[in-house]
């Protein structure tokens, strides 16, 4: 079988990809690119289903149909072990930080340098402290996580990620919850460590302004479909009422304001069963 | 016919959380052999689950070997028969009450925290993020957790029956008056190595098996939200005790039902 695509360019290629959580159908038939050594961003209201498109391409959520590429391997058919090797090669940053609770910020960069190398421990502190230098936070080694800011424990989080010098950084939601100065600290981080680490970046985030200032190529989606894609300037000349709306934050348009649900005043009248 | 639907639609539920449940077990199982390479992942939780547990079960032993004690000396002496009381106390505790008693102690303090470690970790996406770090979390979280219980398991059982035999003679020849040479050698000439002692250790061994996956299974299919864990953590401890005090009947008849 052949699992390889021939576009050198795309590290990652999503190909007609569908996948339904129940009945509800997340993405229908989609297909996407992410360019080697550049900062794509998927955007779109809460609920399209970005981070999920995410867990699709680590391989932690199988598509109904449809194939996924990294690295021209098809995620979705390799073995578990080869699955694993890939993931070496690919690092995350989840919107909690996901660090382990039960272990210092030292060690919770340190964990996949001791789990999947040999390194000498005078080594593994050597790349821990590089790491932890890179994101600012050397000072804060020997803190525990529930001592850490919000914003200090995704920075740490980017230090693991970056810990086995991968090719490709996926970031879920990095600027939510942020403050202003957090902010600007992640933002410089994502494109200098794209541009001095020759990374690929696929940013998953809904905030406007940041992402704008900081991806190369945007996907915008919407209701299972991309509704809008490009450079962020053709983005932000775009007709389209689905990404003007996103945009601009307009409460309703093609995206409703309302969940939704039977008539109103029906609903009102109705004796109704209890909530 | 809406009764029928329920029953069904509950069985289906029940077979196809066996099912996660059981493939969850064999994964936890295969992962045995990378533990032992790394035997410090065990250790460390050998400490957190078995000597954490073991002031609960050293308390508890004492006080329901007291009780026996007591309560034993009462009705023997009505037979004056109180010189065998060390027999009965030393039979209730290594045959029943240390494996099932410690078995239920261990779910409620061991089994509980683990269901709520396991769930929070899957709420806070550090199972996820071990994944995404090419990190089995079965094999580096909950296999050596697995191996901790039942490794623990016979040794709690086992002390709190030594305590409980203690107890039991602090209160009979201590308080009560009952010989205390008549207390200990009557149970060395009646209470059998292998018809008592194995046999109460080979009960705790599966009452650790499955009160430790029982446990992490329930954290590691938690739903991942506060109403979620705390819903399995309740699971863990309810369901553990019906599956020991069960499973007590089924390996009581097995074993001592040609008595």
């Amino acid at each position: 079988m052949n699992n390889r695509v021939s576009d050198q360019d795309n590290l990652v290629s999503v190909r007609d990809l569908t996948f339904s959580r129940g009945n509800k159908k997340i993405f229908d038939d989609i297909s996407l690119d992410f360019q080697r050594g550049k900062v794509t961003a998927i955007m779109g209201p809460s609920g399209t289903g970005k981070t999920t498109m995410l867990k699709l391409i680590g391989g932690q959520l199988f598509p109904d149909k449809g194939s996924v590429f990294v690295d021209g391997q098809n995620v979705h058919k390799l073995r578990r072990a080869d699955l694993y090797t890939l993931r070496k090669r690919l690092g995350m940053l989840f919107q909690s930080g996901a660090l382990l609770t039960d272990m210092s910020v030292f060690d919770n960069v340190a964990f996949p340098l001791r789990e999947h190398t040999q390194l000498p421990e005078s080594m593994i502190r050597t790349l821990v402290l590089m790491k932890l230098q890179a994101v600012g936070l050397r000072g804060a080694s020997q803190l525990m996580p529930n001592e850490l800011s919000g914003g200090m424990a995704r920075r740490v989080a980017l230090a693991r990620a970056i810990a086995l010098d991968p090719m490709m950084i996926m970031y879920d939601e990095p600027f939510t919850g942020q403050d202003p100065i957090s902010m600007g600290v992640l933002v410089h981080l994502i494109k200098s460590l794209n541009n001095i680490l020759g990374l690929t970046s696929i940013i998953v985030s809904h905030d406007v302004h940041d992402t704008m200032a900081i991806a190369d190529y945007i996907y915008v989606l919407s209701g299972g479909k991309i509704v809008g894609q490009g450079t962020p300037k053709e983005i932000q000349e775009s007709d389209s009422e689905w990404v003007q709306q996103f945009m601009t934050g307009a409460a309703d348009g093609p995206v409703h304001f309302h969940y939704p649900a039977k008539d109103y005043i029906d609903d009102l009248m109705s004796s109704g069963k209890r909530y | 016919m809406d009764f029928i639907e329920g029953l069904g639609r509950s069985s289906r539920i029940s077979f196809n959380k066996l099912g996660r449940a059981t493939h969850f077990l064999i994964q936890t199982i295969s992962g045995v052999m990378s533990v032992f390479m790394r035997p410090r992942l065990l250790t460390k939780q050998l400490y957190s689950v078995g000597v954490m547990s073991f002031l609960i079960i050293t308390i508890s032993g004492l006080f329901v070997g007291m009780v026996l004690g007591l309560q034993g000396y009462y009705t023997l002496s009505d037979f004056g028969a109180e010189e065998t009381l060390g027999v009965m106390v030393a039979a209730s505790l290594v045959r029943e009450l240390g494996p099932v008693v410690s078995a239920l102690l261990f779910a409620g303090r061991a089994g509980s925290a683990l269901t709520a470690e396991i769930g929070l970790m899957k709420a806070t996406e550090q199972l996820s993020g071990m994944e995404m770090m090419a990190i089995d979390p079965i094999k580096r979280i909950i296999t050596p957790r697995f191996l901790a219980g039942l490794i623990s398991m016979p040794l709690l059982a086992g002390i709190f029956s030594a305590v409980g035999i203690i107890g039991g003679q602090i209160v009979g020849s201590g308080l009560l008056g009952v010989d205390e040479g008549a207390y200990w050698s009557q149970m060395q000439a009646s209470i059998d190595f292998y018809d008592d002692i194995i046999n109460g250790v080979i009960k705790s061994i599966v009452f650790g098996f499955v009160a430790s996956w029982i446990a992490l299974f329930e954290g590691y299919d938690a739903i991942p939200t506060s109403e979620g864990v705390s819903r399995a953590t309740t699971r863990t401890v309810v369901n553990s005790a019906f599956t020991i005090l069960g499973l007590d009947f089924i390996l009581t008849a097995l074993m001592f039902g040609d008595h």
